[in-house]
């Protein structure tokens, strides 16, 4: 036997043990960033809470800058790496590309996340994740920036290798599973995405030591959005690809179509890095075509997508818990699911609060029209906080819960608190999400210290509605930052403190038998329609869709008013 | 498909399972279709602005 892998007790993976060295050190990294960047956060969102006000200006954007910065780069690309590392190496069974060479895109990566942390507590690189110019920061902040985005390059090129050596030496027959091809859907955004971020900060780089003398501003929003937007397409894409591997071991359900499954993959491959141009809806200088054909076109071709993911997942669960006799109406499918599973609660939430908070929100703020009501509020964060915190964030906590036991093969601690935190922090993130929207429907900018801007001559009173609802964001950023404690405290507990498992199977098993065909022939010989419950929750996402978004116009038809 | 549904060896493979097949393939879509319909463009509209005198 090749000793360079071993087989896991539990689910009969082959790891390749360079491959898993390589996994663990990205995903302890990876959580390690996202502690710093969420204790960052909690100062913004005590900040922010105008009862509060914690920090003055200045260590405000120096805190906005660092939250932004740990917590949507750092955190996020760290997993996504290991996420890459495991789709490819353990799921296709093969050794790891280069494992030296990820050892260097590793190093590159901490390197550039701990100078950039370094840089911005020194105070003169508070210019927030987007560092629009001509705000300048130091030369450093770019450099670190840089040095990231290499590391991250690298790694995802490692990722594209393993699937040439899997392909080149038959350790898969046929297609790819669905799981690793949602992983090189998010690592084909990568690529483009870490590409633009190096076509835009190199020059903003030598522009800061002052060998160019100028950096268009529009063109810069304009390449910058390039690699900010698509960074969270990565991040959709891989949260995805999660859904359906928790779907997977945690029930045994096959994709109900994996042609429709992979087509949406197709779709997003195409469109979705395009809807970055909802950035720049009110920017002079782009034209309408420009703007309309990116976001009205190409981005909905984008959204049906994750529509159709969004109806396959629950779909493949509903089939699955049917096909094993949970059958009584249109849900005890989901009733009887286990919701006291955190890899399985977790990633529910994420689907339903990425769909229904951060999917229908999405839409609205890329109609160019509506988008006025809300562009540069805290609407905006609002948004992303739906779609990156409890819709990617969750998805992978809930899947480092499962990967816990079988990477590192330690039995999780604290199992009770497990059981709560996807709740705990699901439900805070919530809160932050609809306060936010709800304040930035009032008006309330993004980014602003004070959104009274007392005493600068030009202040501004919100209704009391938005006071409260940046008291009540405020709340629920300490709630949500209570939940992601409890998951770095339980992570790390587990990997120090945890009972070591050895060649010993978890109770209950981690990875579920999947469905026969078989049994999935008793669910179709029952004739009507497969997946009752699914569509049901589909139609009621549906009527929510086009409530909000009549709703947005109906606001936009109050704020102009035709005469 | 899933690994199971291979089809028998003399049965041609359809385009487009060919194509969701080749990462490499995907991997140039998934940049031209951004950097032409979202990059370039984006450059062309902005170059072509008129300077301010």
């Amino acid at each position: 036997m090749n000793t360079n892998f071993r087989v896991c007790p539990e689910t009969g993976f082959h790891v390749h043990k360079p491959a898993e060295l390589l996994m663990k050190a990205n995903a302890v990294a990876a959580v390690v960033f996202l502690l710093v960047g969420g204790t960052f956060g909690l100062l913004v969102g005590l900040t922010r809470w105008p009862a509060v006000h914690l920090l003055p200006a200045d260590q405000f954007y120096l805190v906005l800058t660092a939250h932004g910065l740990n917590v949507l780069i750092f955190w996020i690309i760290f997993f996504e790496i290991a996420l890459l590392y495991f789709c490819s190496a353990v799921l296709l069974k093969c050794r790891l590309a280069t494992p030296k060479l990820g050892w260097v895109a590793f190093a590159l990566m901490l390197i550039g996340a701990l100078l950039n942390n370094y840089i911005v507590m020194q105070g003169n690189s508070s210019v927030m994740m987007t560092s629009y110019t001509p705000m300048g920061a130091d030369p450093l902040f770019y450099l670190s920036l840089i040095l990231f985005a290499v590391g991250a390059l690298i790694g995802t090129f490692i990722f594209f290798g393993t699937l040439a050596i899997a392909k080149a030496e038959n350790t898969y027959e046929g297609s790819v599973p669905l799981v690793t091809f949602g992983a090189t859907v998010a690592a084909i955004i990568a690529v483009f995405t870490i590409v633009s971020g190096a076509i835009i900060l190199i020059p903003t780089f030598l522009w800061s030591v002052g060998l160019v003398a100028h950096i268009d501003p529009l063109m810069y929003r304009m390449i910058w959005w390039a690699f900010g937007h698509s960074s969270q397409q990565i991040n959709v894409s891989a949260h995805i690809s999660i859904w359906y591997f928790i779907a997977a071991v945690v029930f045994g359900a096959k994709p109900l179509s994996e042609k429709v499954s992979r087509t949406a993959f197709l779709m997003y491959i195409l469109f979705l890095q395009l809807a970055s141009v909802h950035h720049l809806l009110v920017d002079p200088g782009l034209s309408s075509n420009y703007k309309m054909f990116n976001t009205s076109y190409a981005m909905y071709l984008a959204v049906m997508a994750s529509m159709v993911h969004g109806l396959t997942v629950p779909g493949a669960i509903e089939a699955a818990q049917r096909a094993r006799g949970f059958n009584k109406g249109l849900f005890e499918w989901l009733t009887k699911a286990p919701w006291g599973n955190p890899v399985f609660s977790g990633m529910f939430i994420s689907l339903v609060g990425f769909g229904f908070l951060g999917g229908i929100t999405g839409v609205v703020m890329g109609v160019e029209q509506i988008n006025i009501l809300i562009h540069n509020t805290v609407y905006v964060p609002g948004h992303f906080h739906a779609t990156v915190v409890i819709g990617t964030t969750l998805a992978f906590m809930a899947l480092t819960y499962w990967l816990v036991p079988v990477l590192f093969r330690r039995d999780l601690v604290m199992k009770g608190l497990a059981k709560w935190q996807p709740y705990i922090f699901g439900l805070g993130m919530t809160g932050v999400s609809l306060f936010l929207m709800g304040a930035g429907t009032l008006g309330v900018p993004r980014r602003h210290w004070d959104i009274g801007f007392a005493g600068t001559g030009m202040t501004h009173d919100f209704p009391a509605a938005a006071y409260t609802m940046m008291a009540l964001n405020g709340m629920s950023v300490v709630l949500a930052v209570v939940g992601g404690a409890a998951f770095c405290i339980i992570i790390v507990a587990s990997l120090l403190f945890g009972r070591k498992l050895g060649e010993e199977k978890s109770s209950p098993a981690l990875a579920a038998e999947m469905v026969t065909d078989d049994e999935y022939k008793t669910l179709h010989a029952s004739g009507g329609i497969t997946v009752p419950g699914t569509l049901c929750l589909t139609f009621i996402f549906f009527a929510s869709f086009a409530a909000y978004y009549f709703i947005n116009w109906k606001y936009l038809s109050q704020t102009w008013g035709i005469s | 498909m899933s690994p199971h549904d291979v089809p028998p060896e003399n049965e041609e493979i359809p385009f487009m399972q060919r194509l969701l097949d080749n990462p490499f393939i995907l991997l140039f879509l998934g940049v031209a279709s951004p950097a032409v319909l979202y990059l370039i463009w984006g450059i062309m509209e902005i170059v072509s602005i008129p300077l301010g005198k």
